[in-house]
């Protein structure tokens, strides 16, 4: 119902993001996408894998990963990607706990399980209703009091709606986590996992992370420069996550693309706590006509 | 040898031998405290030492959690240093004499006190080698900037308020203190700016120190306004309110009150000053202390009253976690030990003489402590989410021993702050009266070397 208010002009984007989904998700998400090295080196650094296990990894493909890191300089992020407004929405009635965005996001973030930057809550809006599951990121709030309080400008909202971390200015404060509503930072309180990345720093990629700052989801301005979703969203197996542009107004889960304000308008879309005046850019579409029953158990849920 | 040195002074009165005698006479006690603050400062030392190379992991603090004992150390500090400058510009504001011994103490107070404010700041930050960025890159519209701004304004006029009443003592320890060592000698004679009591020198001196006075008065109540403004700008559960500012001012005025009492026991015991710290002055404090805790008490009661009548939500959950959960016998101690008893014992008045009021104050003091611990680490646990999918370590906060070390040190540094003024400077303003050129001239206290 969604495909038929899209119009073909706006769409171009996210044909080519559609198809860069579908590679992504052909290749397995994995390490498929990494395999773009020139030279295989012999040596190997030991990394530390999203789920804890120590692992062994050609410096070749460590060096791919910087093949991928597109993020811009800390002075050039700060600008944001010119005639956007990018905004999400994630639809609670398809969620099933299936953690796929919490993990992709982890590994591209070099995160461990115990501080991700996706949070998947068991909600519970009173006695009576039903419980459902709900990602939560960081809302890149148009009135954003992260922002507000930063005292040397570390945090900072760009002209395309995002709200950033530059993780060389940041004095670690952490005035800014004390005033986000939404529980959205979290901070460097050691050394980062992954020990020395090799990679120039850019607040788009949040890579490398550096002890004492503060860090958050960044709806992956990589990616997006490179005309590819954020990498949350083709990792649903559900399609639970839009994103998309407010100007073009149009969104996709990377398999269906719809209006952004018919999308909002017929499926009752809303803002977390949008009393606070935070203004959120990313929307909730309520938890009414599940696909899935709730069930808390992950392991299965995490199978589909 | 105590015996020689005393009687090479020339002390010319005996109130001047009572007030200078601390200044040069050493004792062991005095030496085992110094060696026991090195000793905490040492040990916080390490700590922080600790926390430089692994990253501030090594304290409790975690997502949720994400201010603990630093911070509420920190308002502490902030808050008893705002009663030590208010009383003594009150005081040379207006006429009163009564506490002018106390003058002193207060202000010594408040600058140990704001200068470990200022420190434990620094400590809190997971970037301290960026500390300069607070400058290079300032954004006026962070409560952090506003709050750095009027604390090292108050570090200034507070310093230079407890130099300019010092001066005309200096000045009288160079002229009297003749058998003492050099560096002694050189840090009055440096340190005393040519003061020789000119009438000129008088009059220039009673200005800027009534035109600090002065402008101490809003300063002293924005630190702590400000610094209630960190929390008030936010919307957790505690902080949210109209009520904080005035709610920490009322209360540093009561820890204030409370730890100048203290040291002015410990003073007045260990430097032998029972004749100009009388048992008047407790009386009075005693009642000034009474006076500030009702304050407190009824900013404390509008403080928790409205949102535990209303138990909206996570605010509600807060106010339930400190009335009745894991958080309510420290609640209960800090209102009930901290602030209810203290008023009820205050009334009467044998619990106002010195050593009942003593540790009536000591309990005040602690009560203030916990409070701001109170007052920080709940709310931070009760964010609007949920606390869910996360380490078992974020879900509570027992400070490490690292916290507890550098926090100790801080008061270590507090004391020893204080320790180290006293012993340099006479703790009780010398001269009986006001420097006024008129007073100077009639008693004739001071005479230059020359005459
Ligand atoms: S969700 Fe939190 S961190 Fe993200 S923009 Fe809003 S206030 Fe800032
Ligand atoms: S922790 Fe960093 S980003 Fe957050 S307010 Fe402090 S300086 Fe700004």
């Amino acid at each position: 119902m969604e495909n038929d208010n899209s119009n073909t002009d706006s769409r171009r984007w996210f044909l080519k993001t559609i198809s860069s989904g579908g590679i992504l998700a052909a290749t397995g998400l994995a390490l498929g996408t990494f395999t773009s090295c020139k030279e295989k080196s012999a040596e190997k650094t030991t990394l530390l894998t999203t789920d804890g296990k120590l692992v062994q990894v050609p410096n070749s493909e460590i060096e791919a990963m910087e093949h991928l890191h597109q993020g811009a300089p800390p002075m050039e992020a700060r600008e944001g990607i010119s005639g956007k407004k990018w905004v999400m929405v994630v639809d609670l009635s398809k969620c099933k706990n299936a953690r796929k965005c919490v993990d992709l996001c982890d590994k591209h973030h070099n995160l461990t399980p115990d501080r991700p930057y996706i949070k998947v809550y068991e909600m519970k809006d009173n006695e009576k209703s039903s419980p459902y599951w709900m990602p939560k990121k960081c809302f890149h709030c148009d009135n954003p009091p992260c922002v507000k309080v930063c005292p040397v400008g570390a945090t900072y909202k760009r002209t395309d709606g995002i709200v950033l971390i530059d993780n060389e200015r940041c004095i670690g404060c952490r005035f800014c986590m004390a005033a986000c509503p939404y529980s959205a930072r979290v901070f460097n309180w050691g050394d980062p996992p992954e020990g020395k990345l090799d990679l120039p720093y850019s607040p788009e990629t949040s890579l490398p992370s550096k002890v004492g700052t503060v860090a958050k989801c960044d709806f992956c301005p990589d990616m997006l420069r490179q005309n590819k979703l954020p990498h949350c969203v083709p990792a649903c197996p559900n399609g639970v996550i839009y994103f998309g542009d407010e100007i073009d107004d149009t969104v996709t889960n990377g398999e269906e693309t719809v209006r952004l304000s018919t999308l909002l308008k017929d499926k009752a879309g809303y803002r977390y706590l949008e009393e606070l005046g935070t203004k959120p850019r990313v929307y909730y579409l309520p938890p009414v006509d599940r696909l899935f029953p709730f069930e808390k158990n992950t392991e299965e849920n995490s199978e589909s | 040898m105590n015996t020689v040195i005393q009687k090479e002074q020339e002390y010319r009165t005996k109130r001047g031998k009572a007030l200078l005698g601390h200044t040069v006479n050493t004792s062991l006690k005095y030496k085992l405290w110094i060696a026991f603050l090195l000793l905490v400062i040492f040990i916080g030392g390490y700590a922080y030492y600790r926390q430089l190379k692994f990253g501030l992991v090594v304290t409790a603090m975690r997502d949720y959690t994400s201010w603990g004992i630093y911070i509420s150390n920190f308002v502490f500090f902030v808050a008893i240093s705002l009663v030590g400058s208010l009383i003594s510009s009150i005081l040379k504001l207006n006429k009163n004499d009564w506490s002018r011994p106390l003058t002193r103490v207060s202000e010594i107070i408040a600058v140990a006190a704001i200068i470990c404010a200022a420190v434990i700041i620094i400590v809190d930050m997971g970037r301290p080698d960026r500390f300069f960025y607070v400058i290079m890159h300032l954004r006026i519209q962070s409560p952090i900037i506003w709050d750095v701004i009027i604390i090292s304004t108050y570090l200034v006029i507070s310093l230079l308020l407890l130099y300019l009443s010092l001066l005309p003592d200096i000045a009288l320890c160079r002229d009297r203190l003749t058998a003492i060592p050099k560096w002694k000698k050189w840090l009055y004679r440096i340190m005393s700016i040519n003061w020789s009591n000119h009438p000129k020198q008088i009059e220039t001196h009673h200005k800027i120190t009534k035109l600090l006075a002065i402008s101490v008065l809003p300063v002293a109540f924005a630190i702590h306004t400000v610094t209630s403004w960190l929390f008030a700008t936010t919307w957790r559960p505690g902080w949210d309110s109209t009520n904080l500012g005035p709610y920490f001012v009322s209360g540093a005025f009561m820890a204030g009150a409370a730890v100048i009492i203290v040291a002015m026991y410990l003073i007045r015991i260990h430097l032998k000053l029972k004749k100009y710290i009388t048992e008047l002055h407790f009386e009075k404090m005693g009642r000034l202390l009474v006076l500030l805790s009702l304050v407190y008490l009824y900013f404390n009661i509008n403080e928790y009253l409205g949102p535990a009548f209303k138990m909206v939500g996570v605010e509600g959950e807060h106010i339930t976690e400190l009335f009745t959960g894991k958080y309510a016998p420290m609640y209960w101690f800090v209102q009930l030990g901290g602030l209810i008893l203290p008023i009820v014992f205050l009334i009467f008045k044998p619990f106002r003489k010195p050593l009942p009021i003593f540790i009536i104050s000591i309990f005040v003091v602690l009560g203030a402590w916990f409070k701001r611990f109170l007052i920080v680490i709940p709310s931070l646990q009760h964010p609007y989410l949920p606390i869910q999918d996360v380490d078992e370590s974020y879900l509570h906060y027992v400070p490490t021993w690292e916290e507890w070390a550098i926090t100790m040190s801080s008061f270590a540094w507090f004391l020893l702050i204080i320790t180290v003024l006293i012993k340099l400077f006479p703790v009780i303003p010398v001269l009986k009266e006001k420097i006024d050129s008129e007073t100077i001239n009639k008693l004739n206290v001071f005479k230059n070397e020359k005459s």
